[in-house]
């Protein structure tokens, strides 16, 4: 049995277990075909939203079940899809963000290539929802195998009547369209990627409007992303009151965790929301501890954009509330791990240079803000740092902060000013000695 | 015409899909981008015509979007990640390595045009690091003898004549 990506996941886990409904199926190489993902319950989500639900009862539902956006700003989705104006005659359209672009981030792809109809399924779900009879999917455009893979999932979709016209002989009428980017992390931004399948460049647009009033071709949009999406048929399922039963009072179901960096394990852990950072990271369940035995030295706990975490502030509730009080963010639930022998200056040097080559080039401080950035981390970083950098890195990024049209800005800023403050020591110290406190020591495996 | 006729009826069926012509400006460009392996101001024309909107619209969009190089390269477009995850499990040792065995500076050609080395940002792979994607595929989990074993087959590949 082997998988187009050899990601590790805890889908055994999830086969057993009856609250961790996403990664039930992504270990059934069958799972792409509808046949199998029919067996497995699939679609009958769907049918019962046709034949017994009305739109407002769908909406409520999903509001009821407190689902949270699982792109990274954990906005609740049912909220999100009663923006949409009561008796609109325009076309509502609803996108699938699949933009997978965050450093770090690497869940929705799973869902993609591996259960693309629970994807659709949500997604139908969501435009009847909406009242959308046209829906998308934006799948980032280096994803080429899972664009093929959920092209031939929407065939079988149309010829077994999940999608179409006239659906379940209910009077719905429902199509879609796989749209493809081409490489660009501002484009997972809703407002941009609306610009983007428009045909325009990837800007972002100024809210408000937001999309739910004013989206693709000017008519209201719901822009949600593919794990929100492939919850929505459990819920459907199983109801609102069963999923938040699920996770926290406030961060309630599952989420899916992509692990990567100085773990044994990284993989892809579907895990309850309130599960602990630390037990992801050394259960042998998932990460299994830091390679080499070493000793940890920081966490990324959302996505490249989301504040660090230092090793004795890991012992932490993974849900929206607790990371938040920790001084960061769940974001996209990537967790990046990294181990005694790496330079916070050189994993900023990462960081900053994507966020100058992603910026968009709209709003000024984050086009020419990065761009300084980049320069003055990479003086410190060769050994060239002057004194007063620091400071004057602080303040670009608090000229960045909160003053751009869409969150590239501050997500360029949060892991840099968070950085310096928890290793200020270690910024001046490559300052005053030109050279690094710690060597970083990442080397490629020799493999067999 | 650099389109072959498969492509424009391609790019037809996909403007037929949406509600607005141009939106099939980035599947177009995808199109012609996988059937010539680079985008060109007379790729953007030829487009612009099959779409019956202006040739700038289509060069503005295609300039936004760096997945599609503006040049020609090698028949093996090999793009290695060196964001923070691919780079913590040894990208910049990756691309070393790959230099040297190509004997290529990063955004170079090999001399037999066969393959073309450049860095790239994230690409969603990240927990099964180093990795890196060589025209539209992906290989993950790389290690110094992975590296060896792909390279190997796809000079096989091309001395053997087979295709993208």
């Amino acid at each position: 049995m082997s998988f187009y990506s050899p990601v590790r996941t805890n889908a055994q886990e999830a086969a057993k277990s009856d609250s961790l409904p996403l990664f039930r199926f992504v270990e059934d190489p069958e799972q792409t075909k509808i046949d199998t993902y029919e067996a497995h319950g699939g679609y009958q989500a769907w049918r019962k939203t046709l034949t017994e639900m009305t739109p407002e009862q769908v909406v409520g539902e999903v509001k009821n079940a407190g689902l949270r956006g699982r792109g990274g700003a954990g906005f609740p989705a049912g909220v999100k899809w009663g923006f949409v104006p009561k008796g609109s005659t325009k076309p509502k359209y609803l996108i699938c963000n699949a933009d997978e672009s965050e450093p770090g981030t690497c869940k929705d792809r799973v869902l993609l290539e591996r259960d693309p109809h629970a994807v659709i399924e949500g997604m139908a779900i969501a435009s009847y929802a909406i009242d959308c009879h046209l829906m998308f999917i934006y799948i980032r455009g280096e994803f080429g195998y899972a664009a093929d893979v959920m092209r031939a999932a929407m065939a079988e979709a149309y010829k077994k009547g999940q999608l179409g016209k006239n659906i379940h002989g209910g009077g719905y009428d429902l199509d879609m369209i796989v749209h493809t980017g081409g490489g660009a992390y501002v484009c997972g931004e809703e407002t941009a990627q609306t610009n983007s399948i428009e045909g325009r460049r990837g800007n972002a647009r100024m809210k408000p409007p937001f999309p739910a009033v004013a989206g693709l071709y000017g008519c209201p949009t719901i822009v949600n992303n593919v794990e929100t999406l492939a919850s929505v048929p459990h819920i459907i399922n199983r109801g609102g009151d069963w999923y938040k039963t699920l996770g926290t009072e406030k961060s309630t179901g599952s989420k899916i965790f992509s692990l990567s960096g100085h773990v044994r394990q990284p993989g892809n852990y579907e895990l309850l929301l309130g599960h602990n950072l630390k037990d992801l990271i050394y259960s042998p369940k998932y990460g299994g501890g830091i390679i080499g035995d070493k000793k940890l030295k920081g966490v990324i706990p959302g996505g490249s954009s989301t504040p660090f975490l230092k090793p004795d502030q890991i012992d932490v509730s993974l849900d929206y509330e607790s990371l938040a009080s920790a001084g960061t963010m769940l974001g996209s639930g990537a967790v990046i791990v990294f181990h005694e022998e790496t330079c916070i200056v050189w994993i900023i040097t990462k960081l900053i240079r994507f966020y100058r080559h992603e910026s968009c080039g709209k709003c000024t401080p984050c086009r020419e803000g990065t761009a300084w950035l980049e320069l003055l981390i990479n003086r410190i970083e060769q050994g060239g740092g002057k004194p007063g950098d620091i400071e004057k890195i602080e303040s670009i990024c608090d000229n960045i902060m909160g003053r751009t049209v869409c969150p590239l800005g501050d997500a360029a800023v949060m892991p840099i000013k968070s950085a310096i403050a928890q290793w200020r020591d270690e910024w001046q110290y490559h300052i005053d000695h030109g050279k690094c406190l710690v060597e970083t020591k990442c080397e490629l495996a020799p493999g067999n | 015409m650099i389109l072959t006729p498969e492509s424009v009826t391609r790019i037809k069926d996909a403007a037929a899909l949406y509600p607005q012509a141009k939106s099939a400006i980035l599947p177009a460009i995808t199109i012609a981008y996988r059937q010539v392996g680079h985008l060109n101001p007379d790729l953007y024309g030829e487009i612009a015509g099959i779409l019956d909107i202006p040739a700038v619209e289509v060069a503005e969009a295609a300039s936004f979007y760096t997945m599609f190089p503006k040049e020609p390269v090698g028949k093996y477009l090999i793009q290695v990640c060196h964001n923070i995850s691919c780079a913590l499990l040894g990208a910049e040792g990756l691309l070393s390595y790959l230099q040297d065995k190509l004997d290529i500076e990063v955004g170079e050609t090999t001399s037999d045009n066969l393959f073309t080395l450049v860095r790239v940002e994230c690409l969603g792979s990240c927990a099964t690091a180093p990795m890196m994607q060589i025209n539209h595929d992906y290989y993950e989990n790389l290690s110094r003898a992975e590296v060896d074993r792909i390279i190997e087959k796809l000079t096989a590949e091309a001395q053997s004549g087979g295709t993208l």
